[in-house]
């Protein structure tokens, strides 16, 4: 077999593949949209394509449920966490790159050590603190929670500082800019794919984590959408689950379009964090 | 000869300085300072001490005494008048929470105390040599200048020494307690208890057989699904960077997915779709003439369907990695390849493998540590089940934390739950210290 024809055998099986993959990829968030049009609320159905359309579970969510309720409460906390947290990651993250300074090493190593750990180990401690400082159920609560620990993976942010060069900041303090100066219009403009990175990925994180929320918020009124979606479908042992469905579409589709659409800024940030591991 | 004499006077005079400032600083914090002639900085650390003297006197013996016992009055039934009434005794765990709140500061205050003494010392020391001591203005501009590490790390550490050290401690110190569901303040004191748990845990059969499966699966757990996440991504990346595939990005938008979909989301839809009865899984395994595998139900397949789901959301991100990182290996090492008639093959295995590993390889670690804790897929996507009669508390597929988790929030299991935590924090520091160490983000400190 000559070389040429064996290339085009490899890019056939190639393109299978990644079809293959790409359904893979696909096909849970297909079935789920498919099950949120569906009439009826089970589970089970003959074929992926329903036979008949309806956004009546859509609809059932705003009735029967306070969706539009948790909706703006997640919003709020979401919002509110990303620029707390966003700026509270980058400080250290500068801090560690530009800096040397007394018990840099020791504090970095602790800071990272303690974000290996998962918030929860300590809830029972966390959630007696609240109730000293009078804060249960409580957004604030769950907004101080998020943001204070997002310090812990400032290493990210660290990598991605480093790789900008030095010579720029110093040519800048020649120039008699100060600090605040060149973090803010020198350092700044360059770090767009980290800050993206770092907001994004703290917005995901507090826009659907529900353990620490469900255990703070208490009341309905106070509800997130992770907490409401996922009381829907245990408390009701999934009789309800097209309009679950309904649901995870309506949570999924907004942080699905913001993924794809910074993609690009993404892999940049990710990369440039990466490479210096 | 004269003006010799006179030096010598007036250095014996002036050699004073720094002994007097540290002396007085160390009576009164500020005083060295207002000695030195630096007024407001002086005042303002006389203030300090003043905030230092109120909490050593008002509020650390309580602290202290509240630590050591945990309390001494338990809530009972009173007469008072006529009627039986409750009344509230000590709260252990709050006086816990409070008394480590109080040493913390008071601790703070140590250090700020001792920074004072030394501060009016180098002072002193400087007006020796002649020269005139810091205005506060300048003072202000020095740590703004060459403190500003310190300034911009300051709320950052607050927030996560309060809710995450602090939680931490507490945790470590409920291990050393007799504190579960059956004994819970303020129904009852708390009592320290020393290395109990740790002994139950150890000693006691049904514990300790549970901890060696439930570790032993975790360490399972957390080594496939960092390798299927690593090397799925992996040989993805690979496929889609062909030089001949078309609609890279078209490709890579849609492989994203499942990465951009909500964990929690994500894993609920998993777990319907992999139910046993209803779920489209099966239907179409029967479609093909397969019998219905018991996903969720059984043990091993339980854990099968865990480290598929993984899977699926793990390996998009080491996918865009490794296409970032793929992206900066240099195009002439493959034409040179090319020249000497290199395959396909050889050129991965010789150069995108190593300088992918290079640069992967401690966050492979790292993510194989995090694995160990990825208590979300487990805890949405099977909950630990089944259920296994054999263990305390705990399903088949539960790895530590999620047992941590059970154990605490679920049974009230606290004390057995911190000395797990403990555990796993030993386990992983150790681990992410070593990593750390090596990973080139430190090492290129050294130099400077």
């Amino acid at each position: 077999m000559s070389r040429k024809i064996r290339g085009s055998i490899w890019l056939s099986v190639s393109y299978v593949l990644l079809a293959v993959v790409g359904v893979f990829s696909v096909y849970p968030a297909l079935w789920v949209i498919m099950s949120s049009l569906r009439t009826g609320n089970s589970l089970y159905s003959e074929t992926l394509l329903p036979t008949a359309l309806t956004f009546g579970h859509y609809a059932n969510l705003f009735d029967k449920y306070d969706f539009a309720r948790w909706y703006v409460n997640t919003l709020k906390i979401a919002v509110t966490t990303t620029v707390v947290g966003t700026i509270l990651t980058l400080l250290p993250g500068y801090a560690f790159s530009v800096f040397r300074f007394n018990g840099r090493k020791t504090m970095m190593s602790t800071l990272m050590v303690l974000g290996l750990f998962p918030g929860f180990m300590s809830m029972i401690a966390v959630f007696i603190l609240l109730n000293l400082m009078n804060l249960l159920n409580t957004h604030i609560a769950v907004i101080l929670v998020y943001a204070a620990g997002a310090p812990l993976f400032f290493l990210f942010a660290k990598s991605y500082f480093d790789t900008i060069p030095k010579s720029l900041v110093e040519a800048a303090r020649m120039d008699g800019a100060g600090h605040l100066g060149i973090f803010f219009r020198i350092v700044m403009p360059l770090s767009t794919p980290l800050i993206v990175y770092t907001a994004l990925s703290i917005f995901a994180g507090s826009f659907t984590d529900f353990i620490f929320a469900k255990l703070v918020l208490r009341t309905p009124e106070t509800k997130t959408l992770a907490v409401g979606l996922f009381d829907m479908i245990s408390t009701r042992q999934s009789t309800d689950f097209t309009t679950f469905a309904a649901g995870c579409v309506l949570i999924a589709v907004p942080i699905t379009f913001l993924f794809i659409l910074l993609q690009r800024l993404l892999t940049q940030g990710l990369t440039a964090g990466a490479e210096k591991g | 000869m004269q003006e010799f004499i006179m030096e010598q006077e007036r250095s014996k005079l002036t050699r004073t300085y720094s002994r007097t400032a540290a002396v007085l600083s160390a009576l009164a914090m500020g005083l060295g300072q207002l000695y030195n002639r630096q007024y407001m900085k002086g005042v303002i650390l006389l203030a300090v001490h003043a905030l230092a003297l109120y909490t050593f006197i008002f509020r650390l013996p309580h602290a202290v005494w509240g630590l050591v016992t945990l309390g001494e009055t338990e809530t009972q039934l009173k007469k008072v008048g006529r009627l039986y009434k409750q009344v509230m005794g000590d709260h252990s765990v709050f006086l816990m929470i409070e008394g480590l709140v109080t040493v913390f500061v008071a601790l703070i205050f140590i250090w700020i105390y001792v920074m004072n003494i030394k501060d009016s010392y180098r002072t002193g020391k400087m007006r020796e040599q002649g020269e005139v001591p810091n205005t506060f203005k300048e003072t202000v501009s020095f740590v703004l200048s060459y403190r500003f590490p310190y300034l911009i790390l300051a709320v950052p550490l607050a927030g996560v020494f309060f809710f995450t050290i602090m939680p931490i401690v507490f945790m470590i110190l409920i291990a050393f307690t007799n504190y579960t569901a059956t004994h819970t303040p303020p129904k009852n004191l708390l009592d320290w208890t020393g290395f109990e748990a740790f002994r139950e845990l150890f000693r006691i059969k049904e514990w300790s057989r549970t901890f060696y499966s439930v570790t032993l699966w975790t360490i399972v757990w957390a080594l496939l699904a960092t390798l299927t996440g690593y090397f799925g991504g992996f040989a993805v990346a690979l496929l889609v960077q062909q030089k001949r595939i078309r609609f890279k990005s078209f490709w890579r938008t849609l492989f994203i997915l499942p990465y951009a979909i909500p964990m929690f989301v994500s894993m609920l839809i998993l777990q319907n779709m992999f139910n046993g009865q209803f779920g489209p899984v099966n239907q179409y395994l029967e479609l093909f003439g397969i019998g219905k595998i018991p996903w969720l139900s059984d043990p091993t397949w339980a854990k099968v369907t865990l480290i598929i789901a993984n899977f699926w959301v793990s390996f998009p991100v080491s996918m865009l990695m490794i296409i970032g990182i793929m992206s900066t290996i240099p195009q002439d090492m493959y034409e040179a390849a090319d020249i000497d008639g290199a395959s396909a093959f050889q050129k991965t295995r010789m150069i995108t493998f190593p300088c992918v590993m290079y640069s992967m390889a401690p966050l492979v670690i790292m993510s194989f540590v995090g694995n160990m804790n990825n208590f979300n897929v487990i805890y949405l996507l099977t909950n630990g089940n089944p259920i296994n009669g054999d263990f305390q508390y705990a399903g088949d597929t539960d790895i530590l934390i999620t047992w941590l988790f059970k154990l605490s929030m679920e049974n009230g299991q606290y004390n057995f739950a911190s000395v797990i935590g403990i555990i796993i924090f030993i386990l992983l520091s150790a681990f992410a210290i070593w990593n750390v160490r090596r990973t080139k983000a430190f090492k290129e400190d050294t130099s400077s």
